[in-house]
């Protein structure tokens, strides 16, 4: 095999994908993919997700399309699995001709897909919290970097006075690595760690560990766990009677479903960090609140990364405007130029590093299983996605 | 189907196959090209549980290692490592050097040496321990899925080495040929096609030769052959290494075709579908095996996406069915004469079990 | 807290965790001794008696809906049960890996109805206010030393379920003719025993004993259609450990391995106490390939 002509066959499919790729249809629809897992482990948080990503193309096509042209959604199931999420992904982008994707949750399903945008030169709006050290020209990361919501969480339980800190995750990249971050900045801040555990995902037994935290008396736990853990953990600690109101833990990945699902009488009195929860003010949350319950039901909740995936479409319109055309680099290029718009989230943008720049909340998880927000960053907090205390000389930097 | 016939389908398969690139588009033949990879581990199974009445539910532990001993070395390529690189992952695990044992990784036939031998010689020695001690049947299937929870649970923490949950993805180039293009995507199709079509053969070697006679002998009873003089531990032990090595082929080449190894496909759930493609496909005929991995594969990328819920009903009565059924899957459909055994069979294990009674 | 009380909490924690692996491995054993079949849909009746739970407590609030849900998930669980054995395992009993392919298969669609019945997300089993003590220790070697009542009312059923399934076996008619199916069932069957009828019955027993399990997990972990899945691999590891269908023999495996994570995890993390669980019980085989109790019996295959 003549390995010139493999490299020049290779560079001539990439110039006719590139210029297939990026053609609207002339029929007056545009296409977009919008790809969660709608199977396996993950759909339980993501169709929610899809839900609301999917309200907000029903609206921006309800009030007049965008550029004269209906949105087309083209749904495709990434089934908790990285390696269908690329599979998809490349479909979406090949077979179907999508302008843009919305989608994602897991960082395994992100990774995974990320060679694939930067193959097609097309872009990936990404709407979950994450743990940084990441960026990609063909990534948009709305989701909060780890000073957005990690660090913000050591902020205000030093402020509060918490001097001792435990850290409990389930065993996988963004406990571990979010860990890595606090626990730098727990030693810079002259904190001290009164421990470090991990579970593996979907672990239910904590005795072990409950024992361990009655044994170095934190003043708080840090809780990365992930999913039904949480259920095993607030119940075994209610069981040893180290209640939320006792000891205080701050929760990353607990929002209004898990709240809602696991019991606010369990949870009550603890502790979250998110950039949104359902009870934030303003006309634009109560809109979008409203007419997610108008469609999917009054006892229906909103979670931050819902809103972000909402977010995310509004974003991706108004670059759209601004760029004059859907081809995907100019949009990326448009999109870090806006001014921050107005979202349920309150007025964001993306930074030129593509990821957004938001509020942090903390919030106190009450009885009726909403929160009450008790701390509120002094204003908005732009994107860092390597910690320079952790990774000091890294930065992302992406030419527009 | 008579015998011309027969010869004139699998030389209309194989032509198809060689020539897939130029029939069916990219997307197409990229999952195409995947679920072959998956095929030669789906003729391991057929070779273990249809051959030796061996079922293990941990197959994707030794895909796994087939698939992270060549991404191991993906992700080294193109570093420097005299320079101290690593990849990313490491970077922000907080590891501060490329661990020791990476390091012969970034040598290209040392990886794909480890492709065959890392899983064929652990499946192997771990079917040996468990074997000598006369272990098998329902223990072994049990213990073998205990090894794919273990494995996958340890492939996620040790973040630093493996890369976690996130596995191992974003590679470009081997022996410097960039990997990512449509054209490259072609060549790893044939090649994955020629693996197929070789372990076809050699498996129909191997089940035709007195190997494979001592090995169905030591399916149909154990004891027997012990009572006959012979040893039936080696010929299990050494089954269950090549299907590990065919697993860990497979795993190299979706690999390959995926751009991403993750422990989302060695736990249990993965493991234990990897059966019900045989199963389907029929557990003691060799191109059943493709077939059904080929088949359940296209409609789970077809049906799971419009009705999520309905794929999970579906592969749950998938097993039900074939096993319940159709045990010789639905090549047995095409075999009549073989079917006919296989009453007679089910008709003495049926009396075998009135007696019980 | 002193080092000897924090090592006593931790062996009162493997007995705790043991007492969740009997109940929950206790029906898989039975049935495994009679008919050397496994049900892997096994942990779906954990997550059915789970579900009863929650609805139970939807009727009967208050403080004694527990153990109103504890008899109701039995009996939900054991009809389910026999109904399994009924339509599906009896008639693969003569291929056991086929068995075990099939009943995969029902713990997808039991796992997908439960999903479409009450939703991904899980339903919301909260422990009672009278379990919600800690009897604790603060004077002496032992000061420090907390023991939940939730653990301790776990250790008490399961007790008191190995107690009255010990009576069952050992004093009863029924149970003579479990024994008699159990050691040789050609001959049980000769001497007029009707094995089939046993069968049924001793699965049903084992699927009971599994629902009730699933109400004690809900005081301790989520109701969620996957639940089962999270303890279904130890108690396969426990029935290898003890052994044919040894109720002795299952209640050793489920405390050696109780034990065994309880104390290794003072020393490594969780996921690597998984791995070594596992070494150690494929090196325990190497000692002894039938488990802890061996039963005699006349098979030569099996």
């Amino acid at each position: 095999m003549a390995m010139k002509k493999f490299g020049t066959a290779a560079a001539l499919l990439a110039a006719t994908m590139l210029s297939s790729v990026t053609v609207a249809h002339a029929d007056g629809t545009v296409k977009v993919g919008v790809l969660q897992s709608l199977s396996g482990t993950m759909a339980i948080s993501e169709v929610p997700l899809e839900d609301a990503e999917l309200l907000a193309i029903d609206q921006i096509n309800a009030s007049g399309g965008l550029l004269g042209k209906q949105i087309v959604p083209v749904e495709e199931d990434g089934a908790s699995d990285p390696s269908t999420f690329a599979q998809k992904a490349t479909k979406l982008i090949e077979e179907d001709g999508v302008v843009t994707v919305f989608g994602g949750w897991t960082s395994s399903s992100r990774k995974a897909m990320l060679p694939v945008f930067q193959r097609f030169h097309n872009l990936l709006w990404y709407p979950v919290q994450f743990e940084g050290n990441e960026c990609s020209p063909n990534i948009m990361y709305s989701g909060a970097q780890p000073n957005q919501q990690a660090l913000p969480a050591l902020t205000w339980a030093e402020q509060k006075g918490y001097k001792s800190y435990f850290l409990l995750g389930s065993d996988y990249v963004y406990p571990r690595t979010a860990n890595l971050i606090l626990k730098k900045h727990i030693a810079h801040d002259g904190m001290t760690l009164a421990g470090e555990e991990y579970v593996p995902l979907g672990g239910t037994d904590f005795s072990s560990i409950i024992a361990e935290i009655q044994q170095s008396k934190p003043d708080i736990i840090i809780n990365t766990l992930n999913g039904d853990s949480n259920v095993s953990f607030f119940k075994q600690m209610a069981a040893a009677g180290m209640t939320p109101d006792k000891l205080p833990v701050m929760s990353f990945s607990i929002a209004e479903p898990e709240a809602k699902a696991m019991g606010p009488s369990l949870l009550a009195g603890s502790f979250t960090s998110w950039n949104y929860f359902e009870s934030l003010p303003g006309p634009t949350n109560a809109a979008f609140v409203a007419a997610y319950k108008a469609k999917f039901g009054a006892d229906s909740v909103v979670d931050d990364p819902m809103v972000h995936g909402y977010a995310d479409v509004y974003v991706w319109a108004a670059a759209v405007k601004k760029a004059g055309t859907f081809a995907p680099l100019k949009v990326r290029d448009a999109a870090v130029e806006l001014a921050a718009q107005d979202t349920p989230l309150g007025g964001v943008g993306f930074a030129a590093n593509q990821s957004m720049y938001q509020t942090g909340y903390i919030g106190e998880l009450q009885p009726d299983g909403q929160f009450k927000i008790v701390w509120t960053s002094p204003g908005l907090i732009q994107p860092v996605p390597y910690d320079p205390l952790t990774f000091p000389g890294k930065v992302c930097k992406i030419p527009h | 189907m008579t015998f011309q016939k027969k010869y004139i389908f699998a030389a209309a398969a194989i032509l198809f196959g060689a020539l897939a690139p130029f029939i069916i588009n990219p997307y197409e033949l990229s999952l195409l090209g995947r679920f072959l990879a998956l095929s030669i581990l789906a003729m391991g199974i057929m070779l273990t549980w249809g051959e030796a009445g061996i079922l293990s539910l941990g197959q994707g532990v030794f895909f796994g290692l087939g698939g992270y001993a060549l991404a191991m070395h993906l992700k080294l390529e193109g570093l420097n490592l005299a320079n101290g690189d690593m990849p990313d992952f490491m970077v922000w695990s907080g590891v501060s050097a490329l661990p020791g044992f990476w390091y012969p990784f970034a040598n290209p036939y040392f990886s794909l040496a480890c492709v065959v031998i890392v899983p064929g010689a652990f499946a192997a020695a771990f079917s040996w321990l468990v074997f000598r001690r006369r272990v098998g049947g329902v223990y072994f299937a049990l213990i073998t899925q205990a090894l794919a929870l273990a494995f996958s649970t340890l492939l996620i923490s040790q973040q630093a080495y493996t890369g976690g949950f996130n596995g191992l993805t974003d590679y470009s180039t081997m022996f410097g040929i960039d990997i990512t293009t449509e054209y490259a995507a072609r060549y790893i199709y044939w090649i994955t096609f020629l693996f197929v079509v070789a372990v076809y053969f050699f498996l129909r070697w191997l089940l035709a030769s007195r190997y494979g006679v001592m090995l169905r002998a030591t399916r149909d009873g154990e004891n027997r052959v012990r009572f006959l003089g012979h040893d039936p531990v080696p010929y299990k032990v050494v089954a269950f290494g090549i299907a590990g090595a065919l697993a860990g082929i497979g795993g190299a080449l979706f690999t390959l075709h995926a751009g991403v190894v993750s422990p989302a496909l060695v736990g249990v759930v993965p493991s234990i579908e990897m059966v019900v493609w045989v199963a389907v496909g029929g557990r003691n005929i060799l191109w059943g095996a493709i077939a059904g991995t080929l088949l359940v594969n296209f409609a789970k990328d077809q049906i799971s996406s419009a009705f999520p819920s309905l794929w999970l009903y579906g592969l749950g009565a998938l097993f039900i069915l074939a096993v319940s059924f159709l045990p010789a899957g639905i090549a047995g459909l095409f075999r009549p004469g073989s079917g006919e055994e296989r009453v007679m069979r089910r008709i003495l294990s049926r009396r075998k079990l009135s007696t019980a009674e | 807290m002193h080092e000897s009380a924090f090592l006593l909490g931790q062996v009162f924690n493997g007995f705790s965790v043991a007492s969740l692996f009997i109940l929950a491995a206790l029906g898989l054993a039975l049935s495994f001794g009679l008919m050397r079949v496994i049900n892997m849909a096994h942990g779906e009746m954990l997550m059915l008696g789970g579900y009863l739970a929650y609805m139970t407590l939807q009727i009967v609030p208050g403080p004694l809906g527990i153990l109103v849900a504890m008899p109701v998930a039995f009996v939900g669980a054991g009809i389910v049960g026999g109904f399994l054995e009924f339509a599906v395992i009896h008639r693969l009993s003569a291929r056991p890996l086929d068995t075990l392919l099939a009943t995969w298969g029902v713990s997808l669609v039991l796992q997908q109805a439960a999903r479409n019945m009450f939703g991904a997300i899980g339903v919301e089993v909260t422990a009672p206010t009278w379990l919600n003590h800690t009897v604790s220790i603060h004077s002496g070697f032992l000061s420090g030393l907390d023991l939940p009542d939730t653990r301790i009312f776990i250790l008490i059923v399961a007790a008191i379920v190995l107690g009255l399934i010990a009576a069952l076996l050992n004093k009863t008619r029924l149970g003579l003719y479990v024994r008699a199916v159990n050691q040789d069932r050609p001959t049980a069957a000769a001497m007029g025993v009707n094995a089939r009828l046993i069968d049924l019955a001793v699965f049903a027993l084992g699927t009971g004993v599994a629902g009730l399990a699933g109400v004690i997990l809900a005081l301790l972990g989520p109701v969620t259609p996957t639940v089962g899945q999270s303890y279904i691999v130890p108690a396969f590891l426990v029935v290898i450990l003890g052994g044919l269908g040894s109720l002795v023999g299952t209640t050793i495996a489920s405390l050696i391995i109780g034990l065994f994570t309880a104390l290794i995890e003072i020393f490594v993390d969780v996921s690597v106490a998984q791995v070594l669980l596992l070494v150690f019980v494929i090196l325990f085989i190497q000692i002894r390939p039938q488990g802890v109790i061996t039963v005699r019996t006349r098979a030569l295959e099996g």
